[in-house]
C-alpha cells in the first residue's frame, strides 16, 4: 500500500474504495463483539459462509462481521443492509430462511425480528426499536457499520478526515483550542477538562512528552471502552494522534486490560494497518509530524487503571499508584509529561474536530457537553450498552430505552460509577444525568457503569460485595486503604451474617471517613461510596439485618431458611433430585421437607421447584415452622 | 529445560531485552506455559539485569501471573456486579462443590484451575463462565456440572 502524502490522497483513497462498492448491493452485518460471541456469532458466521456458498449467493450479498452494536441482551444481532432489516437472537439454524427469503425473495422474517413486549408490535427496522430510537450513538454509532479489522471500512466512512483536518490546517494550539471550547470532560468518570489537561502537558518544559490511552475499565459492569476498543480501534487511534499533534508527543501507548483479548487483537491489526496508510509513523499525511503508539498489555490489577498505577505499570513495575503532587501531566511516565485519557474520550475527538465546538456544545448539560456510553446492566429488560445525551433522566434510560424491569418488578436503586460510586434510590429517577448531578446525589459518573436493581437486591449486601472488590484490588501500599477496607469488610461481613451489633453502624461510619479522607489515590479516596450511599438512602435495611437478624430482600445467606410449603408441594421429587447435599427428604406422593441442619442454603430447591408450584419459600427472620408429621405429607387426590 | 529457556529467550529477544517489557515477557510466558517456573524467572532476572525480588514482586502482585503450575482448563466465574446481582456467587460455589476445590486453587488432577473475576465486560450474559476461552451465558447454578464436565471427555 502507497503511503498517503496529503489530503486530496486520502480523499481519493475514500472515492477508490467507494467506488468498488455498490451502496444497493446488499450487506448482512453479524456483531461479533465479545457478548454477541459468547452467543456463538461465531457459529452464525461459519453458516453464513457456507450457505452463501452453498445458495451461490456470493454475488448478490455481502457479509460483513463488525463489533459491538450494545444490544447485548438480543445477541447474536443481524442487520441485513440496505434496507436496515434487523433480526436479533439468530441462531445457525436460521440462516438458511434469512438467506433463501430475505436476500433472495425480500421477505420479512417475522420469528426474528423485534417484539415490543408491550404492544406485542414487531419492529423490521433497527433504529426503529425503541432501544435505539432514544440513543444518541455519536461515538459508538459506527461500531454497527464496520467492520473493525478493516481500514477501509473506517475511511468509507469519512475515517481519518479530522486528522487530516487537524493536521494539514490547524496549528497545534487551535486544536487544543477546539476542544478547549467543545468542553470535553474525561470520560473516565474524573470529568476532568480535556482541553486544559491537553495544554498543561503541552506547556510543560520536559521533552520527550507521551500520551496514552487508558483501556483498562476494570469496573465491573461497566464495558464500553471494551467494545469501543474492540469495534471501533481506528477511532481511538485517530484521536491520539490528533492529541498527540496538538501536545507535541511523538510516542504513545495503548494499555489494554488483561481480560479483553479481542481489543488488543483488533488494536494491533488497526495500528498496522494505519501505519500502511501513513496514519502513523513518518511524516503522517505529508505534514511532517511523526508519531509512533505501542499496546501495552494489562496483567491484570484493578488499580492500575488510575493514572499514575499505570504509568508505573508501562515502565515495567508493579502498578501501584504514586502521591500527586505533581500531575502526571507534567511528570509521568518515566518523570516526563504524559496526556493519558480514557478510550471514550480520545474517541470523541475526531467528533469534535470534524464538526467542530459549537454542534459538540449544542449537545448536553451546562456542565457536561455531549454524549456518554454507559452500559445499562443487571435487572433490567434491555441489558447493554447506551449512548444517550448528557443530562438525559435516569427514567428515560432504564425505562425507555432499557424496557424497564423484567417480570414487572420494582425498582429499588441503580449503582452508578463502578465501585467509586454509589446507589441513587428511587426519588431520584428524574435526575439528569450530568457529571455533577450524580455527584450531587453521592455517587458519580465514573466510567459510566449502571446496575439496575429490583427489590430481590439487598442493599447491605451490595456495599459489602463492593467493598469486598475494593479490599481485594486494594494494592496495599497506603494504610488507610488497606486495613480501613479490611474493617469495614469485616463489619459488612457481621451485619450479613446476622452477628453485628448497633455500635458497628457508628463504627462503620467513621471508618468510611478515615478511608475516604486518608487514602493515598481515588480508589481509597471513593471506596468508600458505596457505604455512605446505602447508609444513607436504605438504613432501614442495616437496621433490618441487626435488629430484626433479617434481610428483607431474602439475599444474605446466613439469614434467611428454605422452607417447603407442605400445601404447595405437588412431590414432584424435583427438588429432592437436584439438592446436592440430601437435605431434602420425600417421596413421589409424599410432601418433602427440608433438614435444615443438612441445607447449605444454595437454593437450588428454590430455582427448580417449578413456577407454577412455588412451593419453596424463602424466609428471613422468623424460625422455619415444625415439619408436618409424616401421616399428613401423604399427597392424595381425596386430600386435595 | 534448555529447550524452554530458549523459548524464553526468543520472547525476551522480541522484546529486545527491554526492560520495561518485563511485564509484556512474563505475560507471554504465562500465556504459553500457564505459569511462571522460577528457572525461567531467574533467566529474565539475569539477562534484563531486573533484581529477582522485583520480578517475584511482579508476579506476584498482578492476577494473570501464577507461581505454581496450574490445570489444563482455566474456569473463570464473574464476580462483576451485573453477575452478582443475577447470583453469580451461587454459580462460583456450586463450581467450587462440583470441582472439590476453592477458588484460586487447581484440581489434584492438574485438569482444571478454577479463578473468580471481577467483570469479563459481558455484562448482558450474566452470570457468564469462561473456561479457557470459551464464554457460557446466563449459567444457572444447576447447570455448572454439565458445563465443566465437558471439558473433562
Amino acid at each position: 500500500m502507497k503511503k498517503l502524502k496529503s489530503s486530496s490522497d486520502l480523499e481519493n483513497l475514500r472515492k477508490e474504495i467507494l467506488s468498488k462498492r455498490d451502496p444497493k448491493k446488499m450487506c448482512i452485518t453479524l456483531c461479533s463483539g465479545t457478548g454477541c460471541r459468547a452467543y456463538a456469532s461465531e457459529k452464525v458466521n461459519i453458516a453464513f459462509q457456507d450457505e452463501i456458498k452453498k445458495q451461490k449467493l456470493g454475488k448478490e450479498v455481502d457479509i460483513r462481521r463488525t463489533g459491538c452494536h450494545g444490544f447485548c441482551e438480543k445477541g447474536p444481532i443481524v442487520v441485513i443492509y440496505p434496507e436496515e432489516i434487523c433480526y436479533l437472537q439468530v441462531k445457525p439454524e436460521d440462516v438458511f430462511d434469512i438467506l433463501s427469503q430475505t436476500i433472495k425473495e425480500g421477505k420479512i422474517i417475522e420469528r426474528l425480528l423485534y417484539t415490543n413486549p408491550g404492544t406485542g408490535e414487531k419492529i423490521i427496522h433497527e433504529s426503529e426499536i425503541p432501544f435505539y430510537k432514544n440513543q444518541k450513538r455519536l461515538v459508538f454509532g459506527n461500531n454497527r457499520k464496520i467492520d473493525p479489522k478493516s481500514i477501509d471500512d473506517y475511511i468509507a466512512l469519512n475515517g481519518y478526515t479530522a486528522l487530516s483536518k487537524a493536521l494539514l490546517e490547524l496549528t497545534p494550539e487551535q486544536v487544543i483550542e477546539e476542544v478547549k471550547k467543545a468542553n470535553l470532560r474525561g470520560r473516565g468518570g474524573g470529568g476532568f477538562p480535556t482541553g486544559r489537561k491537553w495544554e498543561t502537558t503541552r506547556n510543560a518544559p520536559a521533552a520527550p512528552k507521551y500520551v496514552i490511552v487508558n483501556c483498562d475499565e476494570g469496573d465491573p459492569g461497566a464495558y464500553m471502552d471494551r467494545s469501543l476498543m474492540e469495534g471501533n480501534p481506528h477511532s481511538v487511534l485517530e484521536g491520539l494522534v490528533i492529541g498527540a499533534y496538538a501536545i507535541g508527543s511523538h510516542e504513545g501507548f495503548i494499555y489494554v486490560r488483561q481480560e479483553y483479548p479481542l481489543a488488543v487483537e483488533n488494536t494491533e491489526i488497526a495500528i498496522k494497518q494505519a501505519e500502511e496508510y501513513g496514519f502513523l509513523g513518518e511524516d503522517i499525511l505529508g505534514s511532517g509530524f511523526n508519531f509512533k503508539v505501542k499496546i501495552h498489555r494489562g496483567a491484570g490489577a484493578f488499580v492500575s487503571g488510575e493514572s499514575s498505577a499505570l504509568v508505573s505499570a508501562i515502565e515495567g513495575k508493579v502498578g501501584e499508584p504514586k502521591p500527586k503532587y505533581i500531575h502526571t501531566a507534567v511528570k509521568g511516565l518515566w518523570n516526563k509529561p504524559t496526556c493519558l485519557n480514557n478510550v471514550e474520550t480520545w474517541a470523541n475527538v475526531p467528533l469534535i474536530i470534524n464538526n467542530g465546538a459549537d454542534w459538540y456544545r449544542s449537545m448536553g448539560t451546562e456542565g457536561s457537553k455531549g454524549t456518554k456510553i454507559f452500559s445499562l446492566v443487571g435487572k433490567v429488560n434491555n441489558t447493554g450498552l447506551v449512548e444517550v445525551p448528557m443530562g438525559m433522566t435516569l427514567r428515560s434510560i432504564i425505562y425507555d430505552i432499557g424496557g424497564g424491569i423484567p417480570n414487572g418488578k420494582k425498582f429499588k436503586a441503580i449503582q452508578t460509577g463502578g465501585p467509586s460510586g454509589g446507589c441513587i434510590p428511587e426519588q431520584f429517577l428524574d435526575l439528569p444525568i450530568d457529571f455533577d448531578e450524580l455527584t450531587k446525589v453521592g455517587s458519580m459518573m465514573g466510567s459510566g457503569g449502571m446496575i439496575v436493581m429490583d427489590g430481590d437486591t439487598c442493599m447491605v449486601d451490595i456495599a459489602r460485595y463492593f467493598t469486598n472488590f475494593l479490599a481485594d484490588e486494594s494494592c496495599g501500599k497506603c494504610i488507610p486503604c488497606r486495613e480501613g477496607l479490611r474493617h469495614m469488610l469485616k463489619i459488612l461481613n457481621n451485619i450479613t451474617g446476622g452477628k453485628a451489633t448497633e455500635e458497628d453502624i457508628k463504627r462503620l461510619e467513621d471508618l468510611t471517613e478515615v478511608v475516604r479522607d486518608g487514602s493515598l489515590c481515588a480508589l481509597g479516596g471513593t471506596a468508600p461510596n458505596p457505604v455512605i450511599s446505602t447508609l444513607k438512602y436504605f438504613r432501614d435495611e442495616y437496621e433490618a439485618h441487626i435488629k430484626e437478624k433479617r434481610c428483607p430482600a431474602l439475599v444474605c445467606k446466613e439469614l434467611i431458611i428454605y422452607y417447603i410449603d407442605p400445601e404447595k408441594c405437588q412431590a414432584c421429587g424435583l427438588c429432592v433430585k437436584n439438592c446436592p447435599t440430601g437435605a431434602i427428604y420425600g417421596k413421589k406422593k409424599i410432601v418433602h421437607i427440608i433438614n435444615q441442619e443438612k441445607c447449605i442454603k444454595c437454593g437450588t430447591c428454590f430455582d427448580v421447584c417449578p413456577d407454577k408450584f412455588s412451593a419453596v419459600l424463602r424466609l428471613s427472620g422468623e424460625p422455619a415452622p415444625p415439619d408436618v408429621p409424616r401421616e399428613t405429607r401423604i399427597k392424595s387426590k381425596e386430600r386435595r | 529445560m534448555v529447550q524452554e529457556l530458549r523459548n524464553v529467550d526468543e520472547i525476551i529477544d522480541k522484546y529486545q531485552c527491554d526492560k520495561s517489557a518485563l511485564i509484556q515477557i512474563l505475560l507471554e510466558i504465562q500465556d504459553k506455559k500457564h505459569w511462571l517456573p522460577k528457572h525461567a524467572l531467574m533467566w529474565i532476572s539475569e539477562r534484563l539485569k531486573v533484581p529477582m525480588i522485583q520480578i517475584l514482586h511482579i508476579a506476584s502482585f498482578y492476577k494473570a501471573f501464577s507461581l505454581e503450575p496450574r490445570g489444563e482448563h482455566l474456569v473463570r466465574v464473574c464476580l462483576g456486579t451485573a453477575c452478582h446481582v443475577r447470583g453469580g456467587q451461587r454459580v462460583l460455589e456450586v463450581a467450587e462443590r462440583v470441582l472439590g476445590i476453592k477458588a484460586g486453587e487447581t484440581t489434584r488432577d492438574l485438569k482444571f484451575t478454577l479463578e473468580s473475576v471481577n467483570c469479563l465486560g459481558c455484562c448482558a450474559l450474566g452470570p457468564v463462565i469462561v473456561v479457557d476461552d470459551e464464554y457460557h451465558g446466563k449459567v444457572a447454578p444447576s447447570k455448572v456440572g454439565d458445563i465443566l464436565a465437558s471439558y473433562t471427555r
